[in-house]
């Protein structure tokens, strides 16, 4: 294996363990590969060469002695979210301007313990508010994904070639790139590109409303949003609290297995941290799903969904039959109210968890003519569109006279979301299955959905009703669309059951293999 | 419901958001877009339904009343732009 960077974090690690390769080389790999690639994707925002390879350094001696923790020398990429104790952390805001918190996050804590590699921080839509990863202060992320056509090119007979080859002349077709430049999905862009674009082993990521599981389904590569609990959120930046998860977003089902094994754990500095072990996801791949009941959602098939969606989605259902599970019809039926009760709470939640940054104790200070003037400007200057439309928001649906009508009803719309899960899985049922997104990667700035904040917010129509409900969810690739872009299939499951994500992602990963992306940049 | 550019201003100020009347105008068509896309919740029958309060069902964790931090001043500023000896430097609120 010459570039490093192609192996896979089980791997590495076997390759790390065996003292085939060590950590500092493919830390450097990596650190050559982003330094090659950033100024065209745009993914790391912050690269920590030197504190990378001191962590190398120290992993090596580590692996040594034939001692390290389960990812010792493994190179990662950390969403901007995160609290990095001395390292630029501003959710990719402005508002947050310089701000290097004196603190590490639990999951990052829980990580470097574990003996990985941190080679800088990921660019991701402000405050993890959006589903393209265009609204960060730092710019858009570039998907390395482009769409390609299928030429019919023909073959000129006894053509001369470089090494004296012969063409026996006819046609064939030769896929062609094309230049247009599409989104990675968001708000967890930057992991997602670094992830698919070999510039990190594997990503932290969070996920309110679908931030993992959607630029995974846009990258071709695999995103976990475990339940709500299980990971802890302590010093990660908060956008919607009864919401925010961490995951992973990894190459391959059995890489994002490993991840989050590390990353969840019980800590008693979040309240809502669940107090169960963390059991061994890895364990779950290779497991027969014969028997299993897989749910299919009637709710799931909206209108206007492309046939290619609809066509993934059955050659899922058929990939799990194959493999003896029994295929089950199911309704969810407040699933359409899952997308607009989000956009009342998660906006109410993020109004008063940023309300904090109003130029006293952290970031960026606007001078005022006083200390109210002070704020306004600061906070004028400081947030970007998208932010300040969801602060409005929120604002204005927890305001006198609004809150029942808007965040008690949404509440409650809630509760129902939850339930319509609850008698699925209470009657049998295992797992649901359903597409990742309503579409493939879209087109950098998109004209549609600048115009109607509403078109951006749908793409997380699938994802969210986990969110809503706390469920953990993954997404896995399962194919590409006719113009070469992938699209990604999801699986739900009970609270705490990633087990059997992990298990029958697998048999998905099976079937439908792997995807990367053809390299231009 | 939707809001109009009066109403949108008062929010506005609520949040501490400066906004320009170029601004409060085009909030006010974006906010009545997504106001109008939440408005289908209720056609949604709620009756005898309990608000969802927490995610999972679990206790709220209690620690033990001891002092487990603290004599991190230094590093509580470290991060503000306007500090002295270990206060943050707010303008004048009172004449």
């Amino acid at each position: 294996m010459s570039d490093l960077t192609q192996l896979t974090i089980s791997q590495a690690r076997t390759k790390l363990r065996g003292k085939e390769i060590t950590a500092t080389e493919i830390t450097e790999a990596y650190l050559a590969a982003i330094d090659r690639a950033n100024p065209v994707l745009n993914a790391y925002v912050a690269v920590t060469g030197e504190r990378a390879r001191d962590m190398a350094k120290t992993s090596d001696a580590k692996l040594a002695k034939g001692e390290g923790g389960a990812l010792e020398g493994i190179p990662l990429g950390i969403k901007d979210l995160f609290g990095t104790e001395g390292v630029h952390t501003q959710a990719c805001s402005h508002v947050l301007d310089g701000f290097k918190p004196r603190y590490e996050s639990t999951v990052t804590t829980n990580l470097w313990a574990d003996g990985a590699v941190m080679l800088g921080k990921l660019n991701m839509d402000e405050f993890a508010m959006g589903s393209s990863n265009e609204t960060s202060y730092y710019g858009p992320v570039i998907n390395p994904w482009r769409r390609s056509r299928l030429d019919t090119v023909v073959m000129p007979t006894t053509h001369q070639g470089d090494g004296g080859f012969v063409s026996a002349g006819g046609t064939r077709t030769a896929r062609s790139l094309d230049n247009a430049q599409l989104v990675p999905g968001g708000s967890s862009g930057g992991s997602a590109t670094a992830v698919s674009a070999f510039l990190c082993a594997g990503a932290t990521a969070t996920d309110t409303g679908g931030s993992i599981r959607q630029p995974a389904a846009f990258t071709g590569t695999v995103g976990i949003k475990p339940t709500y609990g299980r990971c802890s959120r302590w010093g990660i930046v908060a956008f919607a609290s009864s919401l925010d998860q961490a995951g992973p977003i990894a190459r391959d089902v059995r890489d994002a297995a490993i991840l989050l094994k590390s990353m969840a754990s019980v800590d008693p500095k979040d309240t809502t941290s669940v107090d169960r072990p963390v059991p061994d996801y890895e364990a779950a791949i290779g497991k027969p799903i014969k028997g299993m009941k897989v749910g299919i959602p009637k709710e799931y098939r909206v209108d206007g969904m492309p046939e290619e969606i609809e066509g993934l989605w059955q050659k899922g259902i058929a990939w799990l039959k194959d493999a003896g599970a029994e295929i089950v019809d199911i309704s969810l039926p407040h699933t359409k109210y899952a997308l607009p009760a989000y956009y009342i709470v998660a906006p109410a939640e993020a109004s008063s968890n940023l309300a904090r940054y109003d130029g006293v104790r952290y970031g960026l200070r606007v001078p005022g003519k006083d200390i109210v003037d002070m704020y306004e400007k600061t906070r004028a200057a400081g947030f970007g569109r998208e932010v300040k439309r969801r602060i409005m928001i929120g604002t204005y649906v927890l305001s006198a006279g609004y809150y029942d009508a808007y965040y008690l009803q949404a509440q409650k719309v809630r509760n129902l979301i939850k339930r319509d899960f609850e008698n699925v899985f209470a009657a049998g049922v295992d797992v649901i299955l359903t597409p990742a997104t309503p579409s493939a990667a879209f087109g950098i700035a998109d004209e549609d959905m600048a115009a109607d904040p509403v078109k951006m917010y749908l793409n997380d129509i699938f994802t969210v009703t986990v969110n809503m409900a706390g469920l953990p969810g993954i997404a896995v690739p399962a194919g590409l669309d006719a113009k070469g872009l992938p699209l990604g299939l999801q699986l739900i499951g009970r609270p705490f059951d990633e087990e059997t994500l992990f298990q029958t992602a697998a048999v998905i990963e099976q079937a439908a293999g792997t995807f990367q992306p053809e390299k231009w940049w | 419901m939707s809001v109009d550019v009066k109403t949108v201003k008062r929010v506005a100020r609520l949040a501490r958001i400066a906004v320009s009347e170029e601004d409060a105008e085009r909030m006010t068509g974006e906010l009545n877009a997504i106001l109008g896309f939440v408005e289908q919740l209720n056609e949604v029958d709620v009756s005898g339904v309990e608000p969802m309060t927490s995610v999972t069902p679990m206790d709220m964790k209690k620690r033990q009343d001891v002092v487990t931090d603290g004599n991190k001043a230094a590093d509580i500023v470290a991060n503000a732009p306007a500090t002295e000896e270990n206060f943050f430097l707010v303008p004048k609120v009172v004449e």
